[in-house]
């Protein structure tokens, strides 16, 4: 990637005696697509607060292209938002709205109406301009939102959570929307969302935040294959997580078995957390696997089936395309790249266990999901 | 069905409070004493033409003054803390509970020739100044009832304001005299425009103030009514009319506040 631009260097933030943001390190490169992705009340908004200027934290430093700008106003500086719920001005029109900075940055009328009408362009809304706001549907409003963030020609475009309120559909579409705008103006993003696979779609970089802390950073791909902790492994996608002993480099034991594997570097016998990625996993005849399983319960889900298997009382998730009904026994084989090991933390043995499973596991991606409820969460955090 | 026949009682009080009155004073501006249908009692209103101009002069001033003095202060007190703000309220609304005639006399002896107001100033050797039994004086009674009624709507408007819209417009690059300019003040206008309203409304009918603070000297609608019923010239049929003409000058007066409004009238009285 092309040079840094923002550098967060050990921030904190804490309100009375909580403590928000934990030793926040973190630089976004030029034109980059950068993502904080985690729970509720993990302190990724607080963090994107701190980058706009909204919020002042209590200690570190923030620079933009290497000055520090901790104490500068939002007015002040080359950063524009796209907030959470699009905070549209109501007593505007769709032009006015984006025109906004523009006025106050007393640029003449003719620019005015050809930049506007350029970015009404940009976001596929030509002709809108003397809509009101709230004749307006979400992803309109959405994309008067962005039109009205990006049309002051900032560095870094911030955006909170910008897709929480639409209908899935909508979501994808703008999201591939996002991507483009993002490539074609060529700035940096800097994303806010609690949706794993948002972040893995558009991200160049995801940073994984929980409890006011990073918890890992790299590239979609990295987070995906290659998590650092169980809470990782469990919020990105789909995660098998099991106790293991790594033998020597190369060499785990798991149920008492010892099975090839990719990793090196821990401690002759360090106990270690185990992933392994339901969609990895081959399943056998059970004479030619390497463990043996009964299947407990079956789902649907469209492209796969969700198939629950018990090993020996604890249960693993197997994303198949073949169906195995409930109560047959199968094998199962793990290929040394299927297998990622993890060091211990405190997250583990609190995640990746099946036993509990439900068919909606996965209320993170759920479309009805609570956008208000959301923001509440975000709010806790302020 | 339920919240039909729960709406019965309420249309009920409507009708026998508001909608009954208000057809006898159209009956009565367009009767004679005798019973019959007549137009004579507009004929005189052109006479009493100065006491509408007076009234309506008096009545803006009065909202225009306290329009200038409720927007700062609330605008002010709606950064404060909520203890701040609570007893800035208690102490709005505590001369409201004391009774409207008891307040209005004691402005009387504030404000008269030997009054409150003028023995302080002989103190420092001003004055001494003439007040009472002026429009003055008129103006002072009107702020001083009706300033609460200005102050709440603006509060609860800019108290209510979302702090998102403020963020927004500080992200765009507006400083603190822009954001207000151009974000603050355009959405607590319809907070104004329901202030305006009701302070202008019993400016122009009030009686009480105008007949005690301004002595015979300030002769509003209110107290050209009020002769007509109680007073030395009763004639009930040329009250009523002025009374109507008032309804109309205050409804036209509305409409055009509302217009300002950008028909957001939810807010607005009307």
């Amino acid at each position: 990637m092309s040079k840094e631009l923002i550098r967060l260097h050990d921030v904190c933030m804490a309100y009375d005696d909580e403590l928000v943001l934990d030793n926040i390190n973190l630089y976004i490169n030029d034109s980059e697509f950068l993502t904080l992705l985690g729970p509720s009340g993990c302190g990724k908004t607080t963090t994107l607060r701190i980058i706009g200027g909204f919020t002042t934290p209590s200690s570190g430093d923030v620079t933009f292209d290497g000055e520090r700008i901790n104490d500068v106003p939002p007015h002040k500086r080359q950063i524009n938002t796209v907030f959470q719920k699009y905070a549209l001005f109501p007593h505007l029109d769709v032009f006015e709205n984006i025109a906004f900075g523009l006025r106050i940055a007393k640029v003449g009328e003719k620019e005015i109406e050809e930049r506007v009408n350029e970015m009404l362009e940009v976001v596929s809304l030509k002709g809108f301009g003397k809509r009101k706001v709230d004749q307006l549907s979400g992803g309109q409003q959405q994309r008067v939102a962005i039109a009205r963030a990006l049309v002051n020609r900032p560095k870094v475009l911030l955006l909170d959570e910008p897709l929480g309120a639409l209908d899935l559909r909508l979501r994808k579409d703008m999201q591939n929307e996002l991507k483009r705008i993002q490539q074609q103006m060529g700035i940096t993003f800097i994303y806010v969302t609690h949706d794993q696979e948002e972040a893995l779609t558009m991200s160049d970089t995801v940073v994984v935040m929980d409890k006011g802390r990073i918890q890992q950073i790299g590239s979609p791909e990295d987070i995906y294959n290659e998590p650092k902790n169980a809470f990782v492994a469990d919020f990105i996608g789909e995660s098998n997580i099991l106790d293991g002993i790594m033998h020597t480099d190369f060499v785990v034991e798991i149920f008492n078995r010892k099975f090839r594997c990719l990793d090196k570097g821990f401690a002759p016998m360090e106990p270690v957390d185990v992933v392994i990625r339901p969609e990895d996993i081959e399943i056998m005849a059970p004479e030619k696997g390497r463990l043996q399983g009964t299947v407990t319960s079956v789902t649907f889900k469209g492209v796969h089936y969700d198939t629950i298997v018990d090993f020996k009382g604890y249960k693993w998730l197997i994303q198949t395309t073949d169906y195995h009904e409930v109560g047959s026994v199968i094998g199962i084989i793990l290929n040394p790249d299927d297998i990622h090991i993890m060091k211990k933390s405190e997250y583990s043995g609190m995640f990746g266990d099946y036993s509990s499973y439900s068919a909606e596991y996965d209320e993170i991606n759920d479309p009805d999901f609570d956008a208000d409820e959301a923001e509440e969460d975000a709010d806790d955090e302020d | 069905m339920r919240t039909k026949s729960a709406a019965v009682p309420y249309v009920f009080w409507m009708a026998v409070f508001v909608v009954i009155p208000l057809v006898l004073i159209v009956v009565y501006a367009f009767t004679n004493y005798d019973g019959a249908f007549t137009l004579e009692n507009f004929d005189n209103i052109d006479v009493f033409l100065q006491v509408f101009g007076n009234s309506v002069v008096l009545a803006l001033i009065a909202t225009a003054i306290c329009l200038l003095i409720a927007y700062p202060f609330s605008y002010f007190l709606a950064q404060e803390g909520p203890v701040f703000r609570k007893v800035a309220m208690l102490l709005i609304m505590l001369p409201m509970w004391m009774n409207f005639l008891l307040r209005t006399y004691a402005w009387m002896s504030i404000l008269e020739n030997n009054g409150f107001l003028n023995q302080l100033l002989g103190l420092f050797g001003i004055g001494p100044v003439h007040i009472i039994n002026t429009d003055i004086a008129v103006v002072l009674g009107m702020v001083y009832n009706f300033l609460p009624f200005m102050i709440l709507p603006i509060f609860s408007v800019i108290d209510k304001l979302d702090h998102k819209y403020i963020e927004a417009a500080q992200d765009l690059g507006a400083n603190k005299r822009e954001t207000f300019r151009r974000v603050i003040f355009p959405l607590s206008l319809p907070g104004v425009l329901s202030g305006v309203t009701m302070v202008f409304i019993p400016s122009i009918s009030t009686f009480a103030i105008s007949k005690l603070l301004g002595g015979g000297m300030s002769f509003l609608l209110g107290d050209l009514i009020e002769m007509q019923f109680l007073g030395s010239a009763y004639n009930p049929h040329l009250g009523s009319a002025i009374a109507l003409m008032m309804l109309v000058l205050v409804l036209v007066a509305t409409l055009i506040t509302n217009r300002f409004g950008g028909g957001d009238e939810g807010t607005v009285l009307m």
